[in-house]
């Protein structure tokens, strides 16, 4: 062995170092964990999973406020935001997507029918490829989307009572979206 | 008063290991110095210890003046969990940190007669070095003591449900103890490198501080992961996380050591190698510190993010690692020995167990950094999961097993073909088996019926071994330790691969008085009761079990905490050797029906068993007689002449 060969670790050691500073950048730069903040939301193409002949494109969600919300029944924080999730499609008229994760699509509509159908659209990402493209860490995620298509909020982990009065129902509103009062409502007492 | 006293314990803390890291770098041979080196260390040590009691005190006491104990406790909180929410956030687990390292100095001063002087001097030195990174982080960065004033707040924001359990309470300090504790290998590599002696007899001092941090790490990971087997309520124990991963890649570079020390000690080869990896073990705790505690990835337990603190352990990061490698890059080769052995000897397959290791530890590595790298590089995101550990995870481990099961028979340096027979044996009736069990799991896939007979292998030749050296009447308490901790690999492989494919859940409506069947048992949803906690009020969910002639109730709750509002899971958990049932509420369903998701989880808990055994091994192995000799001989006189 050359005695070279004993710098190889050292070199190693810069070279993820220099990894870690430039992450270290990107989560400063970006406020982790939103990347996608302010930035279009990506183009896709997704099967509905009620209806597998019948694709959804990005385009389809333009035009009004629309909140995507990433869900998955092998996620138990998932069923605890789901009354909330009911409130808020009840009360509002935002666009309620939901992006089936990861999942069983035969579990998925069987979910929807016990629990109820909060969403206007569900998407089928049972491979999970339109959670990468959205910069997805785990379920449930919720992204609020301008009408131009534009990320203005994302919310990792579930949307509880005090999430939707504090970050979710002021940003509603600014985008103009029409709240009842009773989406307002405290959860805590129904559960 | 009293978190101001703690604030200027930690800084005289500080202020010793300066002089603790001047006084041992630059005058080791001195004896004056030396003494003054050991002082400051138990000083370093009683000012944490002063600092670390008055924040509990104020925890204790709930003065909600100090911002952290506002932000993790409560006055609602039961006593323990005021206790133990003193390491429930990043400031205060750091002080937890910092007084865990101090214990290791501590711990290493008080054996530090039987190395000579000047060694024990050079690695006080190192990690007095250490030390004060630590501290000027907890002083600059993570202050716990800041206070609230004039915004003193009346009530405090309660510690992370999840965090209020047993698993929390003794968890971080069993992890700590082993990240910290990998500290003193990585000083005695140092203290080494500087003093250009690596030998045989300085892998015999590394290898009892390396088995016990080893120990510690082994069983703070095992915790860790029964902890979110049933605190998280998804009935998983390890998920890939980013700060699993973090406890997961020291631990992988320790094992590599622990073996790379057993070839050095005994035949003096593998020396830089061996420098190199006591090197890396404790770097990558600090590389684990910085990933959980910078924001670089988010996971389901890091702590808050702030760019300080990320900017501040990169570069302490850069200095320490940095610093040790180029030590390492201009003194290490001095150290080559040429020691031949053949391919059949103990030497190669340990050559063989370091090599797996390392490449699962750069796999590990390279899935925890890739998403960044790749975001660098393109700006998208990737996500990398369970299929892509799984995919190296699954062979590299039957590799391992296949390789260990021939160790018992193998010699130093070479081995005779012939005393393989008993290997080969051993195969053919683990080999039938294994087979047996594929025929009784069917239709589990031909891997597990692998795992299994690769497992049962491991054991025949080790058990086979063991007896004996037991009739011979020689057992070493090393020898006894290795198979133990050879034994709880195998066991725990076998708890991984049965458990990962045989486990059944099922997710159902229930409606009380209504009954499910779970793999054989019945299982009755007789209603649910409300009942009230310390802090919280909780639906309470009676489930009774009929298991053949056995029947018991099953009680998971549905707990709503007051202070935070937040809702927690809590599953409920018939805990058995051979399988767990576990059932856990989901949410309440139309009339009185609920979501119930019922597990059934055989042979979980080898996975922790096999934990144990290993770290128990690994602290038996300790106790040899030839490392307690060492103790107690006196080293002074003739160590000397041997050093540079």
């Amino acid at each position: 062995m050359s005695r070279a060969s004993f710098y190889i670790p050292l070199g190693v050691f810069v070279l993820i170092l220099s990894l870690g500073y430039v992450g270290f950048d990107l989560g400063a730069r970006n406020d982790l964990p939103s990347a996608l903040i302010d930035k279009p939301f990506p183009n896709f193409n997704a099967r509905l999973l009620d209806d597998p002949e019948q694709t959804v494109t990005r385009e389809q969600l333009l035009g009004r406020p629309t909140l995507v919300n990433v869900w998955a029944t092998w996620c138990p924080t998932c069923l605890s935001e789901h009354e909330q999730l009911m409130l808020i499609a009840a009360n509002t008229d935002v666009q309620l997507v939901g992006v089936n994760y990861k999942d069983r699509p035969e579990k998925a509509l069987q979910w929807l029918a016990q629990f109820g159908n909060p969403y206007d659209l569900v998407l089928d990402d049972r491979d999970g490829l339109l959670g990468i493209e959205m910069g997805v860490y785990g379920a449930p995620e919720t992204f609020l989307l301008d009408a131009n298509g534009q990320v203005v909020y994302k919310r990792v982990g579930d949307i509880n009572p005090r999430i939707w009065r504090a970050e979710l129902a002021p940003r509603l509103k600014a985008l103009g979206v029409a709240i009842t009062d009773t989406a307002e409502q405290d959860s805590k007492d129904a559960s | 008063m009293i978190p101001e006293l703690g604030n200027f314990a930690l800084a005289l803390a500080g202020a010793l290991a300066v002089g603790g890291a001047v006084l041992g770098l630059y005058g080791p041979r001195q004896p004056v110095l030396q003494h003054g080196v050991l002082s400051m260390v138990f000083g370093q040590w009683g000012f944490s210890l002063i600092a670390f009691v008055a924040l509990v005190y104020a925890f204790a006491v709930d003065d909600f003046s100090v911002a952290y104990v506002a932000n993790q406790s409560n006055t609602l909180l039961p006593w323990y969990y005021k206790i133990s929410a003193t390491w429930g956030g990043h400031e205060g687990s750091f002080l937890l940190w910092i007084l865990i390292m101090g214990t290791w100095m501590v711990a290493f001063s008080l054996r530090s007669s039987q190395f000579p002087p000047h060694f024990a001097t050079r690695v006080m030195g190192t990690l007095s070095l250490l030390n004060l990174g630590f501290i000027c982080f907890a002083l600059f960065t993570s202050n716990p003591f800041l206070r609230l004033i004039p915004l003193t707040p009346a009530e405090g924001a309660d510690l992370n449900p999840l965090l209020q359990d047993f698993g929390l309470i003794v968890h971080p300090p069993l992890l700590y103890a082993g990240y910290v504790g990998l500290a003193v290998p990585f000083a005695m590599a140092v203290a080494a490198l500087l003093e250009g002696r690596i030998d045989a007899t300085w892998a015999r001092w590394c290898r009892t501080w390396t088995n016990m941090a080893w120990a510690f790490l082994t069983c703070g990971i095992a915790l860790g992961s029964w902890w979110a087997y049933y605190e998280l309520g998804w009935g998983g124990w390890w998920f890939w996380d980013p700060v699993e991963n973090a406890s997961f890649m020291p631990w992988l570079a320790a094992t590599a050591l622990v073996h790379s020390l057993s070839v050095t000690e005994n035949r003096g080869t593998f020396k830089s190698w061996t420098v190199l990896l006591a090197i890396t073990a404790f770097s990558f705790s600090l590389l684990g510190a910085f990933i959980v505690r910078s924001g670089v990835l988010t996971s389901v337990h890091s702590f808050a993010v702030d760019p300080e603190r990320g900017m501040y352990i990169l570069i302490f990061l850069a200095l320490v690692v940095g610093g040790s490698l180029a030590l390492y890059a201009a003194r290490a080769g001095q150290n080559t020995a040429k020691v031949g052995y053949e391919l059949l000897s103990r030497e190669f397959f340990m050559l063989i167990n370091n090599v797996i290791l390392v490449v699962s530890l750069a796999v590990v590595l390279w899935g925890t950094l890739a998403p960044i790298g790749y975001e660098a590089l393109s700006g998208g995101r990737i996500s990398i999961g369970t299929p892509f550990f799984n995919a190296f995870f699954v062979p590299l481990g039957l590799l391992l097993l296949g390789a260990l099961a021939w160790l018992p028979v193998l010699n130093w340096k070479r081995t005779r073909v012939e005393v393989f027979t008993s290997v080969y044996q051993a195969l053919g009736i683990a080999g039938v088996l294994g087979g047996l069990v594929w025929f009784a799991l069917d239709p589990a896939s031909l891997l597990v019926a692998g795992a299994v007979a690769l497992a049962l292998w491991v054991l025949l030749t080790h058990g086979r071994q063991l007896w004996l050296r037991w009739r011979k009447g020689s057992v070493p308490a090393a020898y006894l330790g290795m198979t133990l901790a050879h034994v709880g690999f195998a066991l725990g492989t076998v708890g991984i691969a049965i458990t990962s494919t045989q486990s059944v859940e099922s997710d159902v409506r229930m409606t009380p008085q209504s009954s499910m069947e779970l793999a054989g048992k019945q299982l009755i949803f007789n209603g649910i009761v409300e009942v009230q906690g310390p802090n919280y009020a909780a639906k309470q969910g009676l489930f009774e079990v009929i298991d053949g002639e056995r029947r018991y109730t099953l009680r998971p709750e549905k707990r709503q905490y007051f202070a935070g509002g937040n809702t927690m899971t809590e599953a409920a958990i018939a805990p058995g050797l051979f399988a767990d049932t576990y059932v856990s509420l989901g949410e309440p369903l139309e009339g009185d029906a609920w979501a119930v998701r019922a597990h059934y989880k055989p042979l979980v808990r080898w996975v922790w068993l096999g934990a144990l055994l290993m770290a128990f091994g690994g602290v038996l192995a300790v106790f040899d007689k030839r490392y307690v000799r060492q103790r107690r001989r006196l080293q002074a006189p003739n160590a000397e002449s041997v050093t540079a």
